[in-house]
């Protein structure tokens, strides 16, 4: 398992959000994910305005080999998505947690992230 | 993320990798960092770095592929034309005494695609090569109907298969030291035994190349050959997106028992030339009307996303549903197989 930034809390189902200084979430998926999925080709992302609930499916991203619906870590209202993946989804492989990013979202409630699974907590998941 | 475990890319649990057949380059594939999943039984890799790096690989220069997992089968005595001439729907005179390999499907009485199969043929030695999930069926159905012919059926589990393909391919299999000299020589489908060694300029990836049917303790050697001079080793994912660029059947996605060759795409491998052959399955391949069968046709996606089987489309006339679907590294867009109904016309929506 490759290293995984600290500042991070996980899913079980892979996806990471980080709070930025302005107090806004960036989400994305782990590298881990990135790695079982393969060459990704293509991702569905959500709308910016649209909510989104927490655990529920905000974005499709399609490798290859399998197609995987992405859950949102929290709830929220997404401010901004990285337009960037529209041509270039293959730094979601090579760049999982800074310029793979997937959205930014204006969260609702914050005590989803504390429930959030530390970056040990997920990393003995992927283990399992 | 929702599907991601139940994909084809999931993990291989310990007590599942000791149950699992290994080829002769288990630990090459180990060794080189390979992905590897269960196929059919076998834990193979499916990548060793990227696909779409592996795909481009093949269609630009040499790839190595170990496709031992494949069944291989020789047969002594007896009249095995004869023998080949009742189970294959294809006709072995055409290659027999031709040094070639034809390609074919194996019928059960009902017209149903039980197989299909390249038959070598050099020398006076045959030797069939089939798909591994079929391996025992095969050969139960070889052992049943070679009794008549006198034939005995030999499996060949001692034998592995490397395929090396690509536009750079066939010169770079020359510059093999044991590579018989010969091999030059070869034409399209044309094979040739060397002692226990057959090499066919056949494949499944669209490219020129070779496939090495050779016994297992032969493989590493050349593997490891193959690799020195630049033939990039290259997984079952890739093999997968480069058989489908070609538009080749993958037997179980693209056509089962359930389905008979005209509404598979292998009409042209069913020859009744000669009407005194009796292979099986012909009486009911006669009684269907090959104008209202559905066919395999190869299909594009104009929008974004990746086509996957078991997607239904719909044009003016019928419907169709996805078989094989994936992404087309060559064209960057998705592509697949689908079987539609009689008077489709170019276009179909998702």
């Amino acid at each position: 398992m490759n290293d995984v930034p600290a500042d991070l809390k996980f899913l079980s189902s892979h996806e990471w959000a980080r709070v930025e200084s302005d107090g806004t979430i960036t989400i994305g998926i782990s590298d881990h994910a990135q790695d079982l999925l393969g060459d990704i080709v293509f991702v569905e992302l959500p709308e910016v305005g649209q909510s989104v609930d927490a655990e529920s499916d905000a974005a499709i991203v399609e490798s290859v080999k399998a197609a995987s619906d992405v859950y949102s870590p929290l709830s929220g209202e997404v401010i901004e998505v990285n337009s960037l993946l529209e041509d270039q989804p293959e730094i979601i492989n090579s760049s999982p947690y800074e310029d793979g990013w997937f959205y930014k979202l204006n969260p609702s409630d914050m005590g989803e992230f504390d429930n959030l699974l530390s970056p040990d907590d997920y990393i003995d998941v992927c283990e399992d | 993320m929702g599907s991601l475990n139940v994909a084809i890319i999931c993990l291989l649990e310990n007590s599942e990798l000791q149950k699992m057949n290994k080829t002769a380059l288990h630990n090459a594939h180990i060794n080189l960092g390979a992905k590897m999943v269960n196929f059919s039984n076998w834990e193979m890799p499916i990548s060793y770095t990227s696909l779409i790096e592996e795909h481009h690989a093949v269609r630009n220069g040499a790839g190595i592929f170990d496709v031992s997992h494949m069944s291989v089968f020789d047969f002594n005595g007896g009249d095995q034309v004869a023998f080949f001439e009742r189970i294959f729907a294809n006709d072995i005179k055409k290659i027999s005494n031709y040094n070639k390999a034809i390609y074919g499907a194996l019928l059960n009485e009902k017209g149903g695609i039980l197989d299909d199969l390249i038959i070598y043929h050099a020398g006076d030695k045959f030797r069939l090569v089939s798909n591994c999930s079929t391996r025992e069926q095969n050969r139960q159905w070889y052992e049943k109907h070679a009794v008549e012919f006198g034939v005995e059926v030999i499996e060949r589990s001692d034998m592995g298969i490397l395929a090396i393909q690509g536009p750079d391919a066939f010169n770079k299999i020359l510059s093999i030291k044991e590579m018989n000299s010969q091999v030059k020589n070869l034409p399209s489908f044309g094979c040739m035994f060397d002692g226990d060694k057959l090499y066919a300029r056949t494949g499944y990836t669209g490219e020129d190349g070779l496939e090495l049917i050779v016994p297992s303790r032969n493989i590493s050697q050349l593997w490891d050959q193959a690799l020195s001079l630049g033939c990039v080793p290259i997984g079952l994912g890739a093999r997968d997106t480069l058989r489908l660029e070609a538009g080749l059947n993958l037997y179980g996605n693209d056509m089962t028992i359930d389905n008979h060759p005209y509404e598979s795409n292998l009409g042209w491998t069913i020859d009744m030339t000669d009407q005194n052959r009796q292979f099986i399955g012909k009486e009911a391949l006669l009684s269907i009307d090959q104008t209202k069968s559905q066919k395999i046709v190869g299909i594009i996606l104009r929008d974004k996303g990746v086509l996957r089987a078991g997607y239904e489309i719909n044009h003016d006339r019928g419907k169709g549903l996805v078989l094989s679907g994936s992404y087309s590294p060559t064209l960057q867009s998705s592509i697949g197989l689908a079987r539609v109904d009689q008077g489709y016309l170019s276009m179909a929506r998702l």
